[in-house]
């Protein structure tokens, strides 16, 4: 056998597909496109809204309405025509499928590298799903759990509608309408999302989302997600999903909030793995999300995401550190191939005296793609011995790609100690050797060399997650990073 | 009258007054002169102004053009000297040239003024080679360009050293009202020529000066250019320094900035390596207080392999001080083999002084090594009593810690003297009677 040399992965990389694909649109319950004040009505009205809650988003529509769409970010690309969007599309009842052998084959060999269960797979696959799946009794098992420990986990939609007094009283307060451009569109046409409420001392028993992965589906490209730790208690939350998403939306405009009351914990994890485009850089999902926790006294929260989807990435999980010894953390691999663009990072902002944060990001870069990691650490004058690492490293893969880094460092107290370093370097000749030598090929080699360059946020993730973003790793390695 | 508007209409009575014969250089102001009213000041708004607002410093209601010539004494400004050497010196006061304090050459080397290479033909070539090339054509450096007339002019020819170190000092009395200084430089070195330059501002009284300056240096094959800057001026005095270096093959350019006052201080330092195998080196030590304000913002631009820059910036801030870092390094493509390296280590000695530090890397090719470290804290407790416990009162204490912690950029300073005087300025500025000397 010829050797497998790094321009033949690369090679390989140019021309291997997202073989995926999308699904065509299947008849759903659609608004014409455009938007205006009516249109954001008519959405508050087909959800059965309060009045408050559309007096909300007309708010935040007239607020979007005097902004402009923000072009600082390291990434190129063709505006969005925001008229040109349909913002509303409910997903009608109807399968997509009768069962799994429709399914294309090369979908499922992917689930099964994931391992992920049949039930979850005939759901993420759109196949009509039998009365017994095992995951569905295994949610509803939890639920119960979930429900006695006075834990309330639903769609955003239904908590407007039974916990109003929560959902008035917390959402806006972290990411406010006047935010930025795209969370104001996102509070004036948000299609749904989930709302999580960890009462006091509770100790939330399990990862959530993970089972409910497959009772969350479908909640539309403005997502809203509302996360509420009230004092000591602790929860883990995962977003998204390893398995290829077939979005047909353009955009994607997220907000996501967290609220770590007194001695909380939040942990925050995101898999995303949306449509990048073809190898030519066209199509691909443009993903534009505003994440934010704010920490009281003693909380902590702490974000991990693993960013290998989407054509455009404008994302910058961040957190208040408000209340005194309070933690912040941000762990964060990004890969970026073919003409994929990502700008991404965190902002801490150290307000409460003893704060500490903790930043670690990798970003991948191969193909033609750009990486790069946006960075803010502010310590105020009130902050007392606040503490900050930073490390920023970046692989490269290539001479076509570039990986940048914009780090902003503020700081108003004397007692602040702020390290931030960064290194920027390509995969090694001689590591590749070591490897070839003890007879792992070159792909398994890189593999290999990006997992242990990946594995400080690896180790990060929930255990369920772990094991399926490693494995996604690698999937990606297949040809898709070399 | 808004300082633009004034610039903007006083330029004609400029160009009739101070029309040169070299029509290149007539053309050239022209048009920067258009750039800067498209482009004017700029605004925070700009990304590489976010942390510094020009708006105080051109509030001023600035004389462009003093009318009375002042003259100042050599025994009244020398202490401004580095005077233990023998240096060569051109000296301007509020923008003159002032003769009797200075001493130029033409042996083997040119050692003269910008209004005489504006004018003379024999200088044409040289101008029409370099002048304006890597200066931007927007914002100051167009407004520098518009209103050029004076400033240094140093060509040091193919394998000639320039034995003696050259001094340039610009003295602005501004004793009318405050007073709007735009000098410009030009400094090239040819082809495996040395040279040692000392740049200093320095006004004479408290009132506004702002000193708008643009500097180009062109460092051919194998060339060596040692470029120190001591800004250490009165508390009215606001400086925007614009240097602009073009390096080819195997030159290597060294520039260390030594900020210790002005009301405002802007160092826009680019370097842009255009040849291989060359070298690079940004040093910076800025030790403020009071409201002072600092700003470092560099680039170096590596366009061609087997390059290397280094850049290590100290700071110390004390009082409602702001210091601000901005450095970036872009590898592009071509320049595989890069090696770069960023450090900036700042210490706050006061809860009211403000650092903002932004440093950037933004890299094209693959096969580099570029790192970069920053770091913000205090002055180490144990270290601090290990010397009390030595004798050694708080104050010196502190001023030794803080001497050592910028030492790493002082001890590179190739000139001893040079080093003798920054060291004396820095006991001032830390308050205490120690010589650093050792």
């Amino acid at each position: 056998m010829s050797k497998y040399t790094e321009d033949d992965l690369r090679e390989e990389l140019k021309t291997k597909e997202y073989e995926y694909g999308f699904y065509t649109d299947i008849d759903s319950d659609t608004f014409p496109v455009g938007l205006d004040e009516s249109i954001v009505r008519a959405i508050s009205k087909k959800k059965n809204e309060p009045e408050w809650m559309t007096e909300w988003r007309l708010d935040a529509y007239r607020i979007w309405q005097k902004m402009e769409e923000p072009d600082w970010a390291n990434v190129n690309y063709e505006k969005p025509d925001f008229q040109a969007i349909s913002y509303y599309s409910a997903p009608s009842g109807k399968p997509k499928y009768d069962s799994l052998d429709e399914v294309d084959p090369e979908l499922l060999a992917t689930f099964k590298k994931l391992g992920i269960s049949i039930g979850e797979q005939k759901k993420l696959s759109g196949v009509a799903m039998d009365v017994v799946v095992d995951s569905v009794s295994v949610a509803t098992t939890f639920k119960k759990t979930l429900s006695e420990k006075g834990i309330i986990f639903m769609s955003i939609s239904e908590a407007i509608k039974t916990h109003p007094e929560l959902v008035k009283k917390y959402m806006g307060t972290v990411v406010p309408k006047t935010d930025n451009y795209y969370a104001a569109l996102n509070s004036a046409v948000f299609s749904d999302g989930s709302f999580c409420y960890i009462p006091k001392g509770v100790h939330c028993p399990m990862e959530l989302s993970t089972y409910f992965r497959i009772n969350q589906a479908g909640t539309g490209q403005f997502e809203r997600t509302l996360v509420i730790a009230e004092a000591g208690s602790y929860v883990s939350y995962l977003e998204g999903c390893t398995a290829p998403s077939r979005d047909e939306n353009q955009l994607h405009a997220a907000v996501v909030e967290l609220i770590a009351m007194d001695d909380s914990e939040i942990k925050y994890s995101t898999v995303q793995n949306w449509y990048p485009g073809n190898s030519e850089g066209k199509g691909g999902v443009y993903n534009f999300v505003t994440k934010r926790g704010l920490c009281e006294k003693n909380a902590k929260i702490s974000w991990t995401q693993v960013e290998t989807g989407s054509a455009v990435t404008w994302k910058y999980p961040s957190c208040i550190l408000k209340g005194d010894n309070s933690v912040g953390e941000f762990y964060s691999i990004a890969v970026t191939n073919n003409y994929q663009q990502a700008d991404t990072g965190t902002k801490m902002i150290h307000l409460g005296k003893n704060t500490r944060s903790t930043i670690i990001s990798k970003g991948i870069s191969a193909g033609k793609s750009q990486n790069s990691y946006r960075g803010l650490v502010q310590v105020s004058s009130r902050a007392d011995n606040a503490r900050n690492f930073s490390q920023c490293d970046s692989l490269l893969m290539g001479n076509k790609c570039g990986a940048h880094t914009f780090p902003y460092i503020e700081v108003k107290n004397k007692t602040a100690q702020i390290e931030h370093e960064a290194t920027t370097s390509k995969i090694g000749e001689d590591q590749i050797f070591y490897c070839n030598q003890r007879g792992i090929d070159t792909e398994k080699a890189i593999a290999l060399i990006v997992n242990g360059f990946s594995k400080d946020v690896l180790n990060k993730l929930p255990m369920e997650f772990a094991v399926e973003a490693q494995k996604l790793l690698e999937i990606s390695l297949e040809g898709s990073v070399g | 009258m808004e300082l633009k508007e004034k610039l903007l209409s006083s330029y004609i009575a400029f160009e009739n007054q101070n029309s040169v014969v070299n029509s290149f250089v007539n053309e050239l102001r022209g048009e920067a002169i258009k750039n800067f009213e498209a482009t004017g000041f700029p605004s925070k708004k700009n990304e590489n102004w976010k942390y510094t607002s020009l708006k105080k410093v051109l509030n001023e209601d600035f004389s462009l053009f003093p009318e009375s010539e002042h003259t100042i004494e050599y025994r009244d400004v020398q202490p401004y000297f580095i005077h233990d050497i023998d240096t060569y010196k051109i000296v301007f006061i509020d923008g003159k040239y002032a003769s009797h304090l200075s001493q130029t050459t033409h042996e083997g080397i040119d050692v003269c003024l910008m209004s005489s290479a504006l004018t003379q033909t024999k200088y044409r070539a040289v101008i029409e080679n370099y002048f304006s090339k890597i200066a931007p054509k927007d914002n100051l450096a167009a407004l520098n360009t518009a209103f050029c007339n004076e400033g240094a002019y140093i060509h040091i020819k193919k394998n000639k050293v320039s034995k003696r170190p050259i001094q340039i000092i610009h003295f602005s009395t501004a004793k009318e009202s405050a007073l709007l200084l735009q000098p410009r430089n030009l400094i090239v070195v040819d082809e495996n020529a040395h040279v040692q330059v000392i740049e200093r501002h320095q006004s004479l009284t408290e009132n506004p000066t702002l000193t708008n300056s643009v500097t180009e240096i062109f460092a051919n094959k194998r060339a060596n250019i040692d470029y120190y800057k001591i800004q250490n001026d009165k508390s009215g005095a606001s400086l925007i320094d614009n240097t602009f270096i073009d390096q080819q093959q195997e030159s290597n350019v060294a520039v260390h900035t030594f900020s210790f006052g002005g009301k405002l201080t802007r160092n826009n330092l680019n370097f842009h390596q255009n040849g291989e195998r060359v070298e690079s080196i940004l040093k910076g030590v800025s030790i403020i207080g009071q409201k002072q304000h600092i700003d470092h913002n560099t680039l170096v631009h590596h366009i061609a392999p087997n390059c290397e820059s280094h850049q290590d910036y100290k700071g110390i801030f004390s009082d409602s001080a702001v210091g601000v870092f901005n450095g970036k390094v872009v590898v592009e493509k071509e320049a595989q083999k890069t090696n770069a390296f960023q450090a900036n280590n700042n210490l706050l000695v006061n809860d009211k002084a403000t650092i903002n530090t932004k440093p950037q890397l933004e890299i094209f090719a693959d096969d580099v090594k570029c790192s970069h470290g920053c770091t913000i804290g205090q002055l180490d407790e144990n270290a601090m009593f290990y010397l009390q416990t030595r004798g050694i009162p708080q104050k010196e204490a502190k001023a030794l810690l803080m001497y050592a912690f910028a030492n790493n950029v002082l001890e590179s300073v190739k000139i001893p003297q040079l080093k003798k005087r920054i060291n004396k300025i820095i006991a001032e500025k830390l308050g205490v009677n120690i010589g650093f000397d050792l």
